[in-house]
């Protein structure tokens, strides 16, 4: 009937409207709120650390090579076992990423030899001028459970020598 | 001229001269033969096993001693084992297959059994990036290894080897090219295998230990980041640096540099400065290749000694003395000062420069003083030394092809100290047998390779030169190096010798000089500064340019009773700068462009690597700058634009343009490109291979001593 056609469909449409006040919403009330982000998000980089605190970075600049953005400043300087950062012989004296350049294409983290450098979860990244947008070694760093933990550390000679840590398959 | 042989390598035919090795002849026509321990400077020793290629030889019938025919082609005896193609001679009719399953499986293997005791810590190994064993791998190895991976070879990995050079003995794949290096090029065996197997270690013999001035290039030719520098070391990555073609300004060889050039932020505490903050610094010097000047070598001095150009207390803005303290001012006001105090003056203005100017510097202080009629005085420089614009070498020298029949003395200079390369250049002639005549007063290092040594006194150099007179003189080609010898006799000694060579190559003077231009200085008509207090006492101004004679106790000025008006134009604050009335900032050499002629007469252009300091201004610059504030027409646009006016002005530099000397040929062995295993890590020359000057000919004939 076509008369009562428009009717029928305007009561559907108020139908899905009426149904909807009942079910759970989906707006996520941003910032109070936030919905966690999936496993391999790529948010702003951290730099990892081992468990007794050494920083995993070794200063070889190869994700400053892969960076296609040329965000990432690299420069390296020698461990010793009095002020040691990292395992092996090399680490970052600096490392620099420059936030309003990086494209979080995440080839740094493909790059890098000893995982050191990992996409994070946070996203929330605000700059009131260009320079602060360039992260510094001391920002882009885990944070450390306990003070002993931090870098540079005194440690016993012939520990570790290895920059690289030994890898049977590479593909581990 | 050698016999040619004729040959094929991969399918591609080949003439080349007998006695040259497979991997040299497939070289030449581009292909690449893997090596690690051969060399093209150095003996072969085929013992890396890596250029291992099927060889075939034409089969020759017994009984007639010609090839056997097969279906109208010689037939091609393969042998039944691989060849090392750095140790094969080519010889005619040979085929050469580099590529073949066989070949490739071998230079497979091999590269499987070095990497079994290579670390693979290419990420933090300062040879990344520029590593032949990294090439190579990528190349051709296979990405698995059928080694267990627990018995990988283990050892020390951070071995001081000499104060300059680190050893780390994990990344060594014992292709001894340092060794034999030091033993075959630097004549300096101080380094050594130690032990055997796997356990072979690399070890210096000597005390100090890796006592060598040529000891950077083992870090050159190195085809793994075993051997590295400690001034380099974790600089940079090779592919993050820009490179600029440059000149060693240290000594008169002049030999060709690259430098490596990076945006720092702050890791600069090991050059003793603070921080960059951004700036454009130098992170190393290599070799550029010049066959004729230096081959692919320099020495550590030219290596490592180029950091006082980055120094901190570098001047960077023109000083005035106002009430007897210097005052920072603008260019404009220190000028202006200059113009003062000068045009009142003009009789008595001489202008003292240094031989570490480039030859701009020096022509455009030249025409200030000729346009103010003063004097231009070089300082410090040999006595006697302006007879090399006479009688120097000529055209078409090249040490490198000295051998038999060719005489070369050496007068009162240690090489060794004064001129490392020439003393690496030199001992090779004599090994190629070139007679080397020795005349000095104390031991040096180059007497293990002189025909005849001749010991005399301090001062006695000329005599001695004099007696040898009759037995130089039918040498086919006579050379002589000449240092300082208290006066100019034993310059004028020499020169009687070649007098009669003038305009031969291969023939001629060369002065040992105190620094890099001595030799553009006196071709541009300075004259050598002599009693420089009473030319300091008598003058009304004086400009000195890169000379700290007050310094160096040449000019004392406790009891001088009228000061002239002293312009000091200079990279630091020296004792004489102190007493300037005006102290104006040049620029380094690593700052801007121009050319030095060296002890060979071979003008050689260099090329800005960083960025100029602060308001320093080039020297040609400044000179130009005080020129036209005093009325005088002096060029100083453009290095460029004063070479122009120089060539013009001066006969032996006549048609030497920046474009000729920018232009480069063809150099044997071919280095620099994809294959860094072939040569090392020296650059290739495509900036400039220099021009040496023009003689005149008629002038030397017509010369007098």
């Amino acid at each position: 009937m076509p008369v009562l056609e428009p009717i029928i469909e305007l009561g559907r449409g108020l139908f899905t409207t009426l149904r909807s006040m009942f079910e759970k919403p989906v707006t996520v009330q941003y910032p109070e709120e936030r919905k966690p982000v999936k496993p391999r998000f790529r948010g702003r980089h951290v730099l990892k650390r081992y468990e007794n605190g050494l920083e995993k970075c070794i200063g070889c600049a190869l994700c400053a090579a892969a960076c296609p953005a040329d965000a990432i400043f690299v420069e390296s300087s020698e461990n010793s076992d009095e002020k040691r950062f990292s395992p092996g012989e090399r680490y970052a004296s600096t490392y620099e990423i420059n936030m309003l350049r990086c494209i979080y294409c995440g080839f740094c983290e493909d790059a890098c030899p000893t995982e050191a450098i990992v996409l994070g979860d946070q996203y929330e990244l605000s700059f009131t001028d260009r320079k602060q947008a360039i992260y510094p070694k001391d920002m882009l760093l885990e944070a450390v459970a306990a003070s002993q933990l931090l870098t540079p550390q005194k440690t016993e000679p012939g520990k570790f020598t290895r920059s690289v840590p030994e890898m049977k398959d590479p593909q581990d | 001229m050698a016999k040619m042989v004729s040959l094929t390598i991969d399918g591609r035919p080949v003439s080349v001269s007998e006695g040259t090795l497979i991997v040299n002849a497939a070289k030449t026509i581009g292909i690449d033969v893997p090596v690690f321990c051969y060399h093209p400077k150095m003996e072969p020793v085929g013992m890396c096993r890596q250029c291992l290629v099927e060889v075939g030889r034409p089969a020759i019938d017994r009984a007639t001693g010609q090839p056997v025919i097969e279906n109208g082609q010689p037939k091609i005896n393969f042998g039944p084992k691989l060849e090392t193609a750095c140790t094969t001679p080519v010889s005619e009719g040979m085929v050469v297959l580099s590529q073949s399953d066989k070949a490739r499986a071998s230079q497979k293997e091999i590269l499987e059994f070095l990497l079994t005791s290579h670390p693979l810590d290419c990420p933090v190994c300062d040879k990344g990036g520029e590593c032949p064993l990294q090439n190579l791998t990528m190349e051709h190895a296979s990405p698995q290894s059928r080694f267990l991976f627990d018995e990988k070879h283990h050892a020390e990995k951070r071995v001081p080897l000499g104060d300059k050079i680190w050893l780390d003995r994990e990344r060594c794949i014992q292709c001894a090219r340092c060794i034999r290096f030091q033993e075959q090029v630097a004549g300096e065996p101080v380094l050594a295998f130690y032990q055997r197997g796997r356990s072979t270690d690399i070890i210096t013999s000597s005390e100090p230990p890796f006592d060598s001035i040529f000891s950077g290039n083992t870090t050159d030719i190195c085809p793994v980041g075993a051997l590295t520098t400690a001034d380099f070391r974790f600089g940079a990555r090779p592919w993050e640096m820009k490179a600029a073609a440059s000149i060693c300004s240290l000594c008169p060889v002049g030999c060709n540099v690259t430098f490596n050039t990076r945006r720092e932020a702050k890791s600069r505490a090991r050059t003793g400065t603070t921080t960059a903050g951004g700036k454009v610094v130098i992170k190393r010097a290599m070799p550029r290749q010049n066959e004729q000047v230096n081959e692919i070598w320099i020495c550590d001095r030219g290596r490592f000694e180029w950091h006082y150009v980055e120094r901190e207390d570098r001047l960077e803005k023109p000083l005035v003395k106002k009430n007897g303290k210097l005052e920072k001012v603008s260019w404009k006001v220190a000028i202006e000062e200059i113009g003062n105090k000068v045009k009142g003056n003009k009789e008595e203005v001489v202008v003292l420069a240094s031989g570490r100017l480039s030859n701009e510097d020096l022509f455009n202080l030249k025409q200030l003083a000729d346009g103010l009629g003063g004097e231009a005085l070089l300082y410090d420089s040999l006595p006697g030394g302006e007879l090399t614009t006479k009688y120097g070498v000529s055209a078409g020298t090249n040490i490198g092809d000295m051998g038999a029949g060719t005489t070369i003395l050496v007068a009162a200079s240690d090489l060794y100290h004064e001129a490392p390369i020439w003393h690496l250049r030199v001992k090779q002639a004599a090994e190629r047998g070139a007679t080397l005549i020795i005349v000095n007063s104390e031991a040096t290092r180059l007497d293990k390779y002189a025909k005849h040594l001749v010991r005399c006194e301090k001062g006695e150099a000329a005599k001695k030169v004099r007696e040898l007179g009759a037995a130089v003189k039918d040498a086919k080609n006579l050379v002589i190096f000449f240092g300082a010898d208290g006066s100019s006799a034993l310059a004028e000694a020499c020169a009687e010798l070649v007098k009669s060579r003038a305009g031969k190559p291969n023939n001629g003077l060369v002065g040992v000089w105190p620094r890099a231009n001595d030799q553009g200085a006196l071709e541009l008509g300075f004259k050598p500064a002599q009693d420089l207090q009473a030319v300091f006492e008598k003058a009304s101004v004086v400009y000195i340019v890169g000379a700290d004679p007050i310094g160096d106790g040449a000019i004392k000025t406790q009891n001088v009773k009228r000061k002239p008006f002293i312009i000091v134009q200079e990279l630091f604050l020296t004792e004489t700068a102190k007493l300037a009335d005006v102290l104006l900032p040049a620029q380094a050499f690593t700052e801007r462009d121009g050319s030095y002629t060296s002890g060979e007469r071979r003008v050689q252009r260099f090329y800005p690597a960083v960025p100029a300091l602060g308001e320093t201004k080039a020297d040609y610059a400044i000179t130009a700058l005080i020129a036209a504030e005093l009325g005088i027409e002096v060029e100083g646009r453009s290095a460029g634009l004063v070479m122009d006016k120089l060539a013009a002005a001066v006969p032996a530099f006549a048609d030497i343009t920046y474009g000729k000397l920018a232009e480069t040929t063809e150099q044997w062995p071919i280095i620099g490109r994809a294959d860094l295993y072939y040569g090392g890590t020296s650059y290739q020359n495509s900036q400039g291979l220099g021009v040496p000057l023009g003689r005149e000919n008629k002038k030397a004939e017509e010369g007098s001593l």
